[in-house]
């Protein structure tokens, strides 16, 4: 196929290489460690940061404006100067709050959502960790971030807060089931758990236009229970801002703060990630069977390029979506997953397993 | 020690979750303070607690002459500022037995309507915001400029204009004045649908709203409630009907009525309302007459003659009454503002009870509760 032409694998084998070569095999390993690290550190700040900007250029475009525009070109530094900001800004700590757990909260959600990221394939042997159970573990690792929030809430002392905390519990617990089952669809389909065999697998067509109308269904569930559990608008009720000032990180502020801010936007990245890669063929470039000459053009385009192209579809699809709906009530959020998304998903999985049992996909 | 002991079981036995909404906080709109007793996400019980923004203003009225006073009751609602101006002279006129020209009579019912649509167009934004939908405040404010600057042209200020005043207006509106405000309906009627594109339609809108905090007809009479919130609960009470001053006596418009009396229809009565106040507005710029008299002779130094006046409007939340007692000085004896949101507020704890803060924010925001007419 013509998109191995830019299979990184060869550096990222030279970069191994190079290492045990020159190292003991201890430090050489510390050495590899060292270095995913940093670079993945360095990756989610950048993500991060200019998701946030994102989010502010896309959500003034919905709304008639111009957005930030002062700081840099188009705005381009205002989510840096805004860093710098709550990087000087003073840590308070409430004198009632617990402060282990107080100080605790934000780290657990910052690296619930570090440990997710590391699994992504984002092109051709660009891929950190590759499990052969990747999508169970992505699903594992974010939800730990719950926990977080719960503890936020939890002690801070605060009302309002604790109150966001109860909501973001009962939220993530149920959307997590909604989650995993519409993944499960493409589970079923492809038969693995491994996320760089799943992008092998969709190298003639993406699982969304081969799975037909389960795995569209399945998408589309995939990216509401997603929105809902990196509790995004319409499905912010952890942090309602007209209902509870602030929900959960209400008592944070400065970097803290900052932190609870990012790992939302990396979930976001996350959740998006994991949806162009399941449903959206990953860094897989668009392959028709047959046409031979349209294949080849798309191959031109690297697979990196790709993989963000999907990523960025499915993150403006969330803003979108943020932007345009009010908030949904507790009630109804719990009624929207049990009484729909949570059957439409079990009558789903049954319909695809039928599918493939018969043999009745685009294979 | 025992009874230390006998305290914390009874608050185990009857534990009460009580939050602070406000007085600073997001969706009281203002320095208003809801005392809310819950159960899990539920309200048990709701206090408003009101008082945080009083300037005494029916108190500094005493020692103002009447022109003053017309600044001071821009400070009320200050969103319905024409109207709050209208009444007091209204009130000064009636007991001077002054007749205003008619070309006065049309123009305060203009402004008067425009600020009511200026109004519903700030109620929407801020609805939508307390039902988290943040593009609504765009959409609304976006469209509320266009007003504000009519008002610029012809007032001289946005907000607070102190405009109308006893025997007349301020001074004379700007040459443009009919032109700008048909180039605004023009330009609303394209705007308006889109505001039922972003959120009337809305099914997550409609379900959080629709038999929310019902209000009978029967509650709206007893607590007092006035303007579009009892009008949806199916309660006339528009004075511009029931009482027609000013240049609604000429027109002939519809007043909006609907009998549900839940959140959605509070809402979609104002909705309607802004629709209506289009066509009042057409109305009343065909009928308005030519000339350049904007006021009527008035004395240098206005005594209101020993007595008592009462003059009651009909502004962007209900019926504002004016009474005034005058001793025969060129200040009155004392002047009491009936002001609607006062009444409007008292009735959160019936319809609150027993439904969700969410729904606790839904309900306030579909009341339109302005905090400085309530403390005055």
């Amino acid at each position: 196929m013509g998109y191995q032409k830019y299979d990184l694998a060869p550096l990222t084998h030279s970069i191994d290489q190079y290492l045990y070569s020159h190292l003991s095999s201890t430090w050489a390993f510390l050495a590899e460690m060292t270095l995913i690290g940093v670079v993945f550190l360095i990756f989610y700040a950048v993500i991060g940061l200019y998701l946030v900007l994102a989010e502010r250029k896309v959500c003034a475009f919905m709304q008639n404006r111009i957005g930030p525009n002062r700081v840099g070109w188009y705005g381009v530094l205002q989510t840096i100067a805004d860093l710098f900001k709550l990087l000087l800004k003073e840590l308070i700590t409430i004198r009632k709050a617990d402060k282990l757990l107080f100080n605790i909260a934000p780290f657990i959600v910052i690296i619930a959502s570090f440990l997710g990221i590391a699994a992504i394939p984002f092109a051709m042997g660009l891929h950190a960790i590759d499990f052969n159970i990747g999508i169970f573990y992505i699903m594992a690792v974010s939800s730990v971030g719950v926990v977080g929030i719960l503890i936020a809430g939890w002690s801070s002392n605060n009302k309002y807060s604790l109150i966001g905390a109860m909501r973001s519990g009962a939220q993530i617990v149920s959307y997590e089931l909604s989650v995993g089952l519409s993944l499960l669809v493409i589970v079923i389909y492809s038969g693995t758990l491994q996320l760089s065999t799943l992008v092998e697998s969709q190298a003639d067509g993406w699982w969304i236009i081969k799975g037909h109308i389960p795995a569209i269904l399945a998408f589309f569930v995939f990216v509401t229970a997603g929105t809902a559990e990196t509790n995004r608008g319409p499905f912010d009720l952890a942090e309602a801002e007209s209902e509870l000032t602030a929900g959960f990180h209400t008592e944070y502020s400065g970097i803290k703060f900052a932190f609870f801010f990012l790992a939302e936007y990396m979930n976001m990245f996350l959740v998006a990630s994991v949806a162009a890669t399941v449903f959206l063929g990953g860094w897989m470039p668009l392959h028709i069977p047959g046409l031979e000459g349209f294949n080849n053009a798309m191959d031109f385009i690297p697979p990196i390029v790709w993989y963000f192209g999907k990523t960025a579809f499915v993150i403006f699809l969330m803003m979108w979506i943020k932007w345009t709906f009010p908030r949904l009530r507790i009630d109804q959020l719990l009624n929207l997953e049990w009484k729909y998304l949570l059957p439409i998903n079990l009558v789903n999985i049954v319909v695809v397993a039928l599918i493939v049992l018969m043999g009745w996909y685009i294979k | 020690m025992s009874e230390e002991k006998k305290v914390i079981v009874e608050l185990d036995e009857n534990p009460e979750y009580i939050i602070n909404m406000g007085p600073q906080h997001p969706s009281t709109h203002g320095v208003l303070r809801f005392e809310v007793s819950l159960q899990g996400e539920t309200v048990k019980y709701l206090i408003p607690h009101c008082g945080y923004i009083h300037r005494g203003i029916e108190k500094m009225c005493e020692s103002l002459t009447y022109p003053q006073i017309i600044h001071l009751t821009d400070r009320l609602d200050y969103l319905s500022a024409h109207m709050n101006n209208e009444a007091v002279s209204l009130c000064v006129e009636k007991a001077l037995d002054i007749e205003v020209p008619e070309r006065v009579k049309y123009i305060r019912s203009i402004l008067s309507e425009l600020n009511r649509i200026a109004s519903h167009q700030l109620w929407w934004c801020a609805f939508g915001m307390d039902l988290g939908g943040l593009t609504c405040f765009f959409y609304g404010l976006r469209d509320r400029e266009k007003i504000l600057d009519i008002f610029e042209e012809s007032c001289g200020s946005r907000l607070l204009h102190s405009f109308v005043v006893p025997g007349g207006l301020m001074h004379d509106v700007h040459p443009n004045f009919k032109q700008s405000i048909r180039d605004f309906i023009k330009y609303f009627r394209k705007k308006l649908p889109e505001y039922d594109t972003l959120l009337t339609g809305n099914v997550i809108f409609q379900n959080r709203t629709r038999d929310l905090g019902i209000m009978s007809k029967e509650t709206a009479i007893s607590y007092g409630i006035t303007g579009p919130s009892a009008r949806a609960s199916g309660f006339a009470c528009d004075i511009r009907k029931v009482e027609p001053y000013s240049a609604y006596p000429y027109i002939d418009f519809k007043e909006i009525l609907y009998t549900e009396g839940d959140t959605f229809h509070r809402y979609k009565a104002r909705m309607d309302e802004m629709w209506e106040s289009m066509v009042i507005l057409e109305k009343l710029l065909d009928k308005m007459p030519d000339g350049n008299d904007y006021t009527a002779k008035m004395k240098p130094v206005i005594k209101l003659p020993e007595g008592e006046y009462f003059q009651r409007v009909e502004t962007a939340r209900g019926e504002l009454g004016v009474y005034i007692v005058s001793d025969g000085n060129k200040t009155p004896y004392r002047l009491k503002l009936r002001t609607p949101n006062f009444s409007n507020l008292f009735v959160m704890n019936k319809l609150t009870a027993g439904y969700k803060i969410a729904d606790l924010v839904a309900i306030s925001g579909s009341l339109d509760l302005v905090i400085p007419d309530i403390d005055r």
